[in-house]
């Protein structure tokens, strides 16, 4: 049994009334404990409303989500399930309710019946973790964007789930933000071996999971290695989405007739064979 | 014609534990016609400044003009005027935009600003109309639709327009394409371009994305710890790797590859803003040492 399992699932906005809106058609995917996914797809492709079923926040029209073998739609499990499955949302704004910023991250324990000094505990090692403890007094809406979201991080790690869902978490921040946030999330995933699914726009951020699942209009259209996904350029820009820049640079270069081989997507490899082609050789061979 | 920023410093919060000095003695001037981007690691003022552009927030000390005018001068009741109207001047449009639609259609959404300077409902309707186009939204297709309809790059269409209903001549645009796909970004982008362009609206437009600076602005702006870092052509800010690096930014990702491919032996010139323009550079050195 995988951690995660979408089965059939679909899920229809304002089911038979004029705007219905199916957003997730028969959707079929596995998450194994301990793995990390991104998912990457066009605005509108149902990412979110995909993210939203894992914590029990959204329920199938159709088909069934299970988290640790138990099924959202069991009520009484809904509890445990969103013990188990933290969710950050893009905007901090949204998920910050308390004036204070270890208040806010002590929410989520507190009302878990966990012992004051275990919460102490746990929101001093969680702040530690997103860099931000010396704002711990701070109220959250003094804050910058970017702060604000490293809060919402720790608020679900303070929660110690075994897994987060991360939607555009890092859609905000700036590129040293970016990189903090992902570098957390990668930590988090090889040390603690928490489970991460990982919604993105941002294609180097999606390069460093072990699996990348690609929605378009519901549907589940590609899975594979990030190797197999970026190989393939064409396909990419087929479904809105960007182009690594060393895949972009090896097509136009093809483009004007040079032998770039196919399926670059890392700049290391293209300097490679840049470098190759420099020192004489008319083309090079892939590998 | 221009903004002059003068002196400015702003303290949020002054004399309470939560005191955080956001400006200091930010001096600047954005003249008319230019496409400034502002960048900086959260938290570096940029957010701060730009709500001064428009009088949404007061300096605590130093003063704000638009085209000569204070933005915050309360003497007289003409100054008064003349300072309201010269905040119209400047259109601002939030990140995440969209948020703050709020009714039951879109053309109702639009038309909120334009009514409320009093303008009759045939003017109201001419400035929808173009605002709409502007951001290549169809009229007919569109004005009856709820605004909560759409998806979300059509929704930050819709609160963009709504500004651009003001008729503004400056317009600040705090991370317009952010949470976007590539084809959403690429488009809306066009259009601030076209913008800029066709209807010579002054831009200032903060972005985290140096790719995107890169392409667009003609002056850069890096702010860091609420102070003017570097104010200067985007070809020269990128060189300035140590700046860049105080400012917590790094180059755009085509300087950075060229960068690394000059560092593996290659003598490439790293001077490249756009994609084009590094390929160009990579022909000629690649080839150049072929002969």
């Amino acid at each position: 049994m995988s951690f995660i399992e979408l089965e059939n699932l679909s899920h229809i906005y304002h089911k038979g009334q004029e705007n219905e809106f199916p957003a997730l058609r028969h959707v079929n995917l596995s998450i194994e404990e301990g793995e990390f996914v991104a998912i990457l797809g066009a605005n509108g492709s149902g990412k979110s409303t995909l993210a939203k079923h894992l914590n029990a926040l959204l329920l199938p029209t159709e088909g069934h989500c299970r988290v640790a073998g138990m099924d959202t739609r069991e009520t009484d499990a809904v509890w445990e399930i969103r013990q188990q499955v933290g969710m950050v949302f893009q905007n901090p704004d949204n998920q910050i309710i308390a004036a204070i910023v270890e208040d806010d991250i002590a929410f989520g324990p507190e009302n878990l019946g966990v012992p004051p000094e275990e919460i102490r505990r746990r929101v001093s090692e969680a702040l530690k973790t997103v860099h931000m403890r010396k704002y711990r007094t701070f109220a959250p809406h003094l804050l910058s964007g970017g702060q604000k979201q490293r809060i919402a991080i720790a608020g679900a790690l303070a929660m110690e789930t075994k897994c987060l869902v991360l939607d555009e978490p890092t859609a905000m921040l700036d590129p040293q933000g970016r990189s903090e946030v992902l570098g957390t999330v990668k930590r988090l995933h090889e040390e603690k071996g928490i489970t991460v699914v990982y919604i993105t726009h941002f294609m180097e951020e999606a390069i460093a999971a072990d699996r990348i699942v690609v929605m378009e209009k519901g549907n589940v259209v590609m899975e594979g290695v990030p190797k197999e996904i970026f190989g393939t350029p064409e396909k990419l820009k087929q479904w809105n989405l960007d182009v690594p820049l060393a895949a972009d640079i090896s097509e136009k270069l093809r483009r004007k007739g040079w032998k770039i081989p196919k399926g670059i997507y890392e700049s290391e490899k293209l300097i490679e064979v840049l470098v190759k082609m420099a020192a004489g050789r008319k083309s090079v061979v892939g590998e | 014609m221009s903004i002059e920023i003068k002196n400015v410093t702003y303290t949020y919060m002054p004399k309470t534990p939560f005191e955080r000095t956001a400006l200091k003695d930010v001096d600047l001037v954005i003249e008319e016609g230019s496409f400034t981007a502002i960048a900086g690691h959260t938290g570096s003022g940029k957010s701060t400044l730009v709500q001064h552009l428009n009088g949404l927030l007061e300096p605590t000390s130093g003063q704000v003009l638009v085209d000569g005018v204070d933005l915050n001068g309360k003497g007289s009741k003409s100054e008064k005027l003349a300072a309201r109207d010269a905040r119209r001047k400047v259109g601002m449009v939030f990140q995440y935009a969209e948020h703050q639609l709020f009714e039951e259609t879109i053309f109702a959404d639009i038309a909120f600003a334009p009514r409320n300077l009093g303008l009759g409902e045939e003017d109201v309707e001419a400035r929808v109309k173009e605002a709409m186009s502007l951001v290549g939204l169809g009229y007919e297709e569109f004005k009856d639709k709820s605004p909560f309809q759409l998806s979300g790059g059509q929704m930050r269409r819709v609160a963009i327009a709504g500004i651009l209903a003001m008729q503004p001549k400056y317009l600040v645009l705090d991370e317009p394409t952010a949470g976007l796909d590539a084809a959403g970004k690429n488009k809306l982008i066009q259009e601030i371009l076209q913008l800029h362009e066709k209807k010579h609206i002054t831009m200032i437009f903060v972005s985290h994305n140096m790719d995107d600076i890169a392409c667009l602005a003609d002056k850069v702006l890096f702010m860091n710890q609420g102070r003017v870092l570097l104010y200067d052509t985007p070809a020269r800010a990128f060189q300035a790797k140590d700046t860049l690096q105080e400012a917590g930014l790094c180059p755009p990702q085509i300087m950075s590859f060229l960068e690394d491919l000059r560092d593996a032996g290659i003598p490439v010139d790293t001077n490249a803003l756009t994609v084009e323009e590094g390929i160009a550079n990579i022909m000629k050195a690649v080839k150049g040492k072929n002969g």
